[in-house]
């Protein structure tokens, strides 16, 4: 048996009801790894450990009691971006390095309802704003299968922590990739579900007409188990769709037969890594063993506008959504200042890192009175360009196959200082979220040891399509199950 | 696409957002430089196609109106860096 800290939610779980370990076993187990391992890969912002052994022998009396959740005392890492009451949510900025939430994210008081053990809080690109998780304004992640490069973000934490052994699942967000990117540089399963399957109530907002919360796990059937735990319609987030929640679960069969992918040829980008579009024509042709279709001559021509698009749009939204942090309700605050708008100012000036502050100048700018039809609007009707290409590839496909990212991951300082360069690390991700679209990263092979990623899009609310097409290929190789040395 | 510094301190004060003659600097260039890079969003031709504002076709998400527990005044102050019993605590606003 592997270490209890390497185990999946299912194997762990089923060890759980056997009685064969704790919860308490699992959790220090856990709590081990994290001791050992976070001087090397920096993951997380906050460990809970008392909070968690706690929970985990309340998980043991319900185990006991007959609790028979798959949730039921599996150690589970957040994303520092969701609201856990009295639990310090920062962001990874400055801003909120002391902002102790009075409530719970929906996603987490879902999770909760599922008796989990917390082990904290995972490290990130401020306010989710990077491809890096170099942006945080305490600490850079490093990959843990080579510390010298990044894990990819901005959900970088909770892409390490399972990769490298520290929590056996974690929640991300994604506004243009947040959740696959890091997926792919980390070798592990990550979904982004489509917009409106996951609330956000609670999710510190970025760009809210992108951005949607979604599991990172070791395989595929984790995924499908925490995605039954938090999908779902929620009243608080008005963009939450009233549609039923399918039990994910089912649809792993393992059976692909007849399925038809597509392969853009516009998501082989100049500047591609050849092993990643090798691995990845390698991974189709597993797919095609397995009983599907695929067709290389797919073309979504208006792609190669979908990162100007995006980096319009997201920074406008994240420069009205950051408004809120004006020093005066909670947060970072300058108290040495002539005015009100000098407080203002400064507050935000010393609360926000380079990047947050960038997007926001960029976003001002394209909203601003002159240049909103020219900058926003135009990337707005990009938007409905770009939709209707995927709308048109859904008649013919029952999902799209990428790369999730066009290298492997790259050095630690490489693109920290060039923006353009650090965006179009998201190339092959946003696009996705432009549409609102379901999309799954999984692992899919190796250059030189570094991981590669595999996207799997699918139409709006096809989860279980991209999950059972995900998991057909986690049957038929093994590149999910290799672990990192470190 | 060239964003002068009297451009970027304009945009800075919109955004509320105080900058050094440093950063005035970093930006004029690093905005100036995204900004041409994205001149190719120019090249499309989009007459007639409707703006998509969020993906999803809710509209009108409305909720009834019924009395909900809210969280206590003392919940929502606890993090305000400055307040005054059970208020905000704000800089004059009129001199």
């Amino acid at each position: 048996m592997s270490n209890l800290n390497q185990l999946t939610i299912h194997e762990a779980h089923r060890l759980l009801r056997e009685k064969q370990v704790s919860s308490v076993e699992l959790t220090k187990a856990c709590l081990e790894r994290i001791r050992k391992v976070e001087p090397e890969v920096h993951a997380l912002v906050t460990v809970t450990d008392e909070l968690a052994l706690e929970q985990a022998r309340k998980a043991d009396e319900l185990l006991a009691a007959g609790d028979t959740h798959p949730l039921t005392g599996i150690p589970a890492v957040i994303k520092d971006n969701m609201c856990t009451r009295g639990i310090r949510t920062t962001c990874s900025s400055k801003m909120l390095e002391n902002f102790v939430p009075p409530y719970d994210a929906t996603v987490v008081e879902k999770l909760k309802g599922h008796n989990p053990v917390i082990l904290g809080k995972s490290n990130m690109d401020e306010f989710a704003m990077g491809s890096s998780t170099e942006h945080s304004a305490f600490f850079p992640t490093h990959n843990p299968w080579d510390v010298s490069r990044v894990p990819g973000g901005s959900s970088g934490g909770s892409a390490v922590v399972v990769a490298a052994d520290e929590a056996i699942y974690a929640l991300g967000s994604d506004t243009g990739g947040s959740i696959r990117q890091p997926a792919g540089f980390c070798s592990v399963t990550g979904l982004k579900p489509t917009y409106g399957r996951v609330s956000r109530y609670g999710l510190v907002a970025f760009a809210s007409s992108l951005d949607q919360i979604g599991p990172l796990t070791r395989d595929v059937a984790d995924c499908a188990l925490v995605m039954n735990a938090i999908a779902g319609y929620d009243s608080r987030d008005s963009t939450s769709v009233p549609h039923p929640t399918p039990d994910y679960t089912q649809c792993l069969t393992g059976d692909i037969k007849g399925l038809r992918i597509g392969v853009p040829k516009e998501y082989f980008v100049e500047g591609m890594q050849a092993e990643v579009a090798a691995a990845i024509r390698d991974a189709v042709a597993r797919l095609e063993e397995s009983g599907v279709s695929a067709d290389w001559e797919v073309s979504l021509p208006h792609t190669r506008y979908a990162l100007a698009a995006y980096y319009i749009i997201a920074p406008s939204e994240a420069s009205a959504n950051l408004a809120r942090y004006d020093g005066v309700k909670y947060g970072f605050s300058a108290q040495e200042a002539d005015s009100m708008f000098d407080a203002m100012e400064k507050t935000r000036q010393y609360g926000f890192g380079p990047e947050v502050k960038r997007r926001i100048m960029l976003g001002t700018y394209a909203l601003s009175a002159g240049y909103y039809d020219a900058w926003y609007l135009k990337a707005q009707r990009i938007r409905t360009i770009i939709r209707r290409e995927f709308d048109r590839a859904f008649e013919k496909f029952d999902a799209l196959v990428t790369p999730t990212s066009p290298t492997v991951p790259f050095k630690i300082g490489e693109k920290v200082d060039d923006p353009l360069q650090m965006y179009l690390s998201d190339v092959c991700t946003l696009p996705i979220n432009i549409a609102g679209l379901p999309a799954i990263s999984i692992p899919a092979g190796f250059a030189d040891g570094l991981p590669i990623g595999m996207q799997i899009i699918g139409k709006p609310f096809s989860e279980e399509t991209l999950l059972k097409i995900a998991h057909a290929f986690q049957q038929a190789t093994d590149w999910h199950k290799r672990r990192s040395s470190i | 696409m060239k964003l002068s510094r009297e451009e970027v301190l304009h945009i800075a004060r919109l955004a509320r957002l105080g900058a050094s003659e440093a950063d005035v600097d970093r930006f004029s260039e690093q905005l100036s430089n995204i900004l041409e890079n994205f001149e190719v969003l120019q090249e499309v031709d989009t007459s007639g196609v409707p703006p998509t504002a969020q993906s999803v076709n809710l509209q009108n998400v409305l909720s009834a109106d019924e009395v909900a527990p809210s969280l206590p005044p003392d919940q929502v102050l606890a993090n305000a860096p400055r307040k005054e019993g059970n208020f905000f605590r704000v800089r004059a606003v009129l001199e």
